[in-house]
């Protein structure tokens, strides 16, 4: 991609699975990508569960403790609050009170992600250990990528951890 | 062709998302009208149109603290 010299990169490491990280993980990066900046978002551990094309609990996976976490951690549909979670009714609740107060709820954030050209690469590592092959995620993954990979492209790049 | 968007509801980050994709649709030329809330909005939407190379060609106040952009791509 020829993008200008002096175009500004963000790489943001999507780590956590939890329901309001990841709102501030796309937050941050349709932000950057309306301002004008290079924005990749790299999904590792359990922050692939928003990456699942299946956004429900499926088991996916060969194994049966792979099936089990799949199962379990579900996909964006099921992501959980980092704090007062409730069984998972709180990402309910707190999904009602974006929408009344006119804030972008998280599908919306990731379509406006897609719509932005926003880059969004899976973590070859994570998928390994988790059995989650590229088939299973939803079509904007760009590429399946290592930790080299990752740092090579994000050289220039600020990165963020969440 | 002059288009028209209300970002007034909007909150972070969606007022600049809006901005930049209905920029994208519009071909060279033509014109944007923005009618955005001060503080935030106003102060990064038109620094950021005219970072990606869009010309602010005016920014007026408007009612109950709003304002109109106009922005030709």
């Amino acid at each position: 991609m020829n993008l200008p010299v002096d175009k500004k990169k963000i790489s943001i490491v999507c780590f956590s699975g939890d329901f309001d990280k990841m709102v501030a993980a796309f937050t941050v990066a349709t932000g950057a990508a309306a301002t004008n900046r290079e924005v990749t978002m790299f999904f590792t551990f359990w922050g692939l569960n928003a990456l699942k094309k299946k956004k429900g609990r499926v088991a996916t996976g060969n194994s049966l403790m792979a099936k089990a976490f799949n199962f379990l951690m579900g996909g964006i549909n099921n992501l959980p609050l980092s704090r007062l979670n409730f069984f998972g009714a709180s990402s309910k609740l707190m999904t009602m009170m974006m929408k009344q107060h006119n804030v972008a709820t998280l599908p919306e954030l990731v379509e406006a992600a897609h719509a932005l050209g926003i880059r969004i690469v899976a973590c070859e590592m994570a998928m390994k250990i988790l059995e989650v092959e590229q088939s299973d995620m939803i079509e904007e993954v760009e590429s399946v990528v290592g930790v080299a990979t990752f740092l090579n492209e994000s050289e220039n790049s600020h990165i963020i951890f969440i | 062709m002059k288009h028209f968007l209300d970002i007034t509801r909007e909150t972070c980050p969606m007022t600049f998302v809006k901005v930049k994709l209905q920029l994208a649709k519009m071909v060279a030329g033509e014109q944007l009208e923005v009618l955005l809330n001060a503080g935030e909005p106003l102060e990064n939407v038109p620094a950021s149109c005219e970072e990606q190379g869009y010309k602010v060609l005016s920014n007026e106040p408007t009612d109950n603290n709003k304002h109109l952009l106009l922005i030709e791509k």
